[in-house]
């Protein structure tokens, strides 16, 4: 049925099949290549014996190594709890300001706050806490809510709006989408923002708007404009802006009240994270 | 089957049942959307009912004016003509997403669209994923299969009209698969991401397909099955078998869209990766190897290097592929044995990969000047060399003192592609190359000058994608594992991520390169397809099929 030839490029013999004019030469296995398959094979047979391996009925083959992950993950948890020293340990009994006052402890707590703060709250506020548009700047001494160390460790445990129980709570109107104003009042109101922040806005319309900001936003905001931080009302005469301070800007959050959410993270973070992040938070913004 | 030659005026029966089975798709579609109050599922009913009703008003048509009819006698070419176009209509798309999604990572701020959702990289990553590996890799292994099987089996494939309803039913579960990404269809179950009823009409098509590559086997004039059979089957086997069990799930209504796993935790974990690394192994190996056993010593005119090598190779590959999985999931929850396990396969793995690659290259001793004259040729041997290149890698980064490293990073990423664009692109443009004039009755390509430049943009964009990765995924596997002296984490994520801008503009680049290598392609099987026909293939018909001696 087949017939073997000789191909006479390399001089060896073919198996006789052919398809479709594909011929096929009956080379043997190349010798390296056996040599490293078996090579692999011996492989796998030492490594079975060294280590965990092959699954039995009750249990699996230990490998005579006596090798364990879960062992090797304690051991090095054990390693680090080691090189961090006794920090961890004081920062559970020492309180915020005990903290701040040792220099050591509180060198501790910023390298817990740092590593803390990069992986969970960078995301929003950036990787240096200069914060972004909507998303506060944290190096600053500007607070809107409670910028002292208790008030800083307050917030980050029951969050802004978080929905938690005691969350930080307030709410911006959103005067114009809910017709609670005219646009022609957002306007004004708008100019009015302008002026008391020392930028450039009719004076006029500011005039005008006076008596509808002592009816509708002093209660927050207060008289003169410098907000209130028991309210998160924040400062509408400095040149610190959450969204920013253009027109658009300024106009947009009249008319639609936009309101941040920062999560709860008691719960999340053991109690000496949330201390070291505070310390960390607090130091960074000038520690006042 | 033989109705078609002893009564040609009645329909053959196997487009009779097709015609049957559509028409109650059809009617089932209707139903099933009509009654369901899940604005998802009933987004994909309409397309189902669109899909069916045009199938079944063309049947309507083509089995009235009597068509449908398979000459016996000639070889069944307009599925596999259609399905090179699909393959490189879906190459195109899947690229260009591909590239839309290297941007968004080199340029989150800008490339973010939160108020076009279906745009975010979370549901365009899958419709790049699939759209290469299922979309643009599948189309080219059905139509390169039917092709192949034929040939080396001197036998018209099997089932009449059936290999069409395996070629449509194939674009129907990409259509499917695709818009529901975008919709936000998705069991979260990575390259498995369709829902359980596109799973299901993916297991029918997929059945179908088995059965006329089977049938198309049992019909064969020659004494032996040929080595890419062996490969195109190993795929078609395997892959049923890992779809279907990876995809088992409870619907959580039967007219609704989302559906639960039937495995939980670690078990859920490992039969995923089971998937998902045997999807490398039996679609992205096994199937692309039928594709460089066939076409490489075809264009070669050279026989196979060693038909030992080839039997050796096959079954300790299919034998060891299965279990090297839990390699994907080195440090997690899984117990270490199994871990264990996956690593030494892995390792085992390395020479039955590599015998396909001796197999390939060695093909060529004794027409390696092809590679200077042949642009075709240097495509397929660099596409066998990148082949090579990542199933060593592959075994290397399974240890797990190296996948501590690597894992997650960007090198995974960069191993991934150089499979994907040099071994399987490569090898399926190869094949495509030396399709289009065999089909379309053409003595040439338009120009190979312009695959010249196809060839040499797309290596330098893969080499460029891969050396980025390389660089950046240590990068970051450095970054991540680093301690500061006080013993914390030194690095945050989000500085891991700025870190590798450059990488990820550079590998963007990369992506465009092979991109535009694909659209020179694109142009040139065109202008190869309007050329016009030797005068030798006007004067005779097509080859008829020639009787076993």
């Amino acid at each position: 049925m087949s017939k073997r030839e000789t191909d006479e490029i390399t001089g060896v013999e073919t198996t006789g099949h052919e398809w479709d004019g594909i011929k096929e030469l009956d080379n043997p296995l190349p010798r390296w290549w056996l040599w490293v398959f078996y090579a692999s094979v011996a492989f796998a047979l030492v490594y079975w014996v060294l280590m965990p391996a092959w699954p039995g009925i009750n249990g699996y083959t230990k490998g005579i190594r006596g090798h364990s992950d879960r062992a090797q993950v304690a051991q090095q948890l054990e390693t680090l709890r080691e090189v961090r020293g006794e920090g961890a340990a004081r920062l559970t009994n020492a309180t915020l300001q005990e903290i701040e006052a040792d220099p050591a402890l509180q060198q501790y707590a910023m390298a817990v706050g740092q590593s803390v703060f990069g992986d969970n709250c960078a995301t929003c506020h950036g990787v240096g806490g200069g914060g972004a548009k909507g998303y506060p700047n944290l190096l600053d001494d500007i607070w809107l809510w409670d910028g002292s160390l208790d008030g800083i460790h307050h917030t980050l445990q029951v969050g802004i709006r978080s929905g938690e129980p005691g969350a930080r709570f307030s709410q911006m109107p959103a005067f114009g989408r809910d017709q609670l104003l005219t646009s022609a009042q957002i306007n004004d109101l708008t100019d009015l923002v302008l002026v008391m922040s020392g930028q450039d806005g009719d004076r006029a319309a500011a005039d005008r708007a006076r008596p509808i900001y002592a009816e509708q936003c002093v209660s927050c905001h207060g008289v003169t404009g410098l907000g209130d931080p028991a309210q998160g009302a924040p400062n509408l005469t400095d040149a610190e802006w959450l969204y920013g301070d253009s027109r658009e800007e300024i106009r947009t959050q009249i008319w639609a009240g936009r309101n941040g959410v920062m999560p709860a993270w008691a719960g999340r973070f053991d109690d000496e994270t949330l201390k070291a992040l505070a310390v960390y938070v607090h130091a960074n913004a000038g520690g006042r | 089957m033989n109705h078609s030659i002893t009564e040609p005026d009645r329909a053959p029966l196997d487009a009779i049942l097709l015609y049957v089975f559509v028409g109650l798709a059809a009617l089932g579609a209707i139903f099933a959307t009509a009654f369901s109050d899940d604005r998802l599922f009933r987004f994909h009913g309409y397309l189902l009912i669109g899909a069916f009703t045009v199938a079944f008003a063309l049947m309507t048509v083509a089995l009235s004016s009597g068509r449908l009819h398979s000459a016996q006698e000639r070889y069944a070419d307009g599925v596999i003509r259609a399905g090179v176009i699909a393959t490189m209509f879906w190459a195109v798309v899947g690229l260009l997403v591909g590239v839309v999604i290297a941007a968004q990572l080199a340029w989150p701020s800008i490339m973010y669209f939160p108020e076009h959702g279906w745009l975010n990289f979370g549901r365009l990553r899958p419709l790049h994923t699939s759209g290469v590996i299922f979309a643009f890799g599948g189309n080219a292994l059905i139509a390169t299969s039917f092709y192949v099987v034929q040939r080396t089996s001197k036998a018209r494939l099997a089932g009449g009209a059936w290999p069409w309803f395996v070629f449509w039913g194939y674009q129907l579960f990409i259509v499917l698969a695709a818009t529901g990404y975008l919709a936000g269809i998705t069991q979260s179950r990575e390259y498995a991401e369709p829902e359980w009823y596109v799973d299901l009409w993916l297991t029918i098509v997929w059945v179908a397909y088995l059965l006329v590559f089977l049938g198309t086997l049992w019909k064969r004039k020659e004494p032996h099955i040929y080595v890419a059979n062996w490969f195109y089957l190993a795929f078609i086997v395997t892959i049923a078998l890992l779809h279907v069990i990876n995809n088992l799930a409870m619907p959580v209504g039967a007219l609704h869209h989302r559906s639960y796993s039937l495995f939980a935790g670690v078990q859920d974990a490992l039969t995923q990766w089971w998937y998902g690394h045997n999807a490398v192994g039996f679609f992205l190996t096994a199937g692309f190897l039928g594709m460089m056993y066939y076409f490489v010593p075809k264009r070669a005119e050279r026989p196979v290097y060693s038909y030992r090598l080839s039997i050796v190779h096959f079954w300790s590959l299919i034998f060891i592929y299965i279990w090297a999985g839990p390699h994907h999931l080195h440090y997690t929850a899984l117990p270490q044995w199994t871990q264990t396990l996956g690593m030494t396969f892995s390792i085992m793995l390395w020479m039955p990969s590599w015998g396909g690659m001796i197999n390939g290259l060695m093909t060529l001793s004794g027409a390696w000047d092809k590679l200077r004259t042949d642009p075709v040729i240097r495509m397929m041997v660099v596409a066998i060399a990148f082949y090579g290149m990542s199933t060593f890698e592959g075994p290397l980064m399974s240890i797990r003192a190296v996948n501590s490293l690597s894992h997650y990073t960007d090198w995974t990423i960069g191993h991934v592609h150089s499979g994907a664009l040099g071994w399987v692109g490569f090898i399926s443009f190869g094949a495509i190359y030396c399709l289009v004039p065999w089909l379309w009755k053409k003595d040439r390509l338009y120009s190979n000058q312009l695959v010249e430049w196809h060839f040499w943009i797309a290596t330098t964009g893969i080499l460029l994608y891969i050396c980025a990765m390389w660089v950046s995924g240590i990068m970051e596997g450095l970054m991540w594992r680093e301690y500061t002296p006080q013993g914390f984490l030194a690095n945050s994520f989000v500085e891991t991520v700025a870190a590798k801008h450059v990488e990820n503009v550079i590998r963007m680049v990369g992506g465009l390169m092979y991109l535009a290598g694909a659209l020179i392609m694109s142009y040139n099987l065109w202008r190869t397809v309007r050329l016009p026909s030797p005068a030798s293939a006007a004067a005779t018909p097509a080859p008829a099929l020639i009787p076993a001696e």
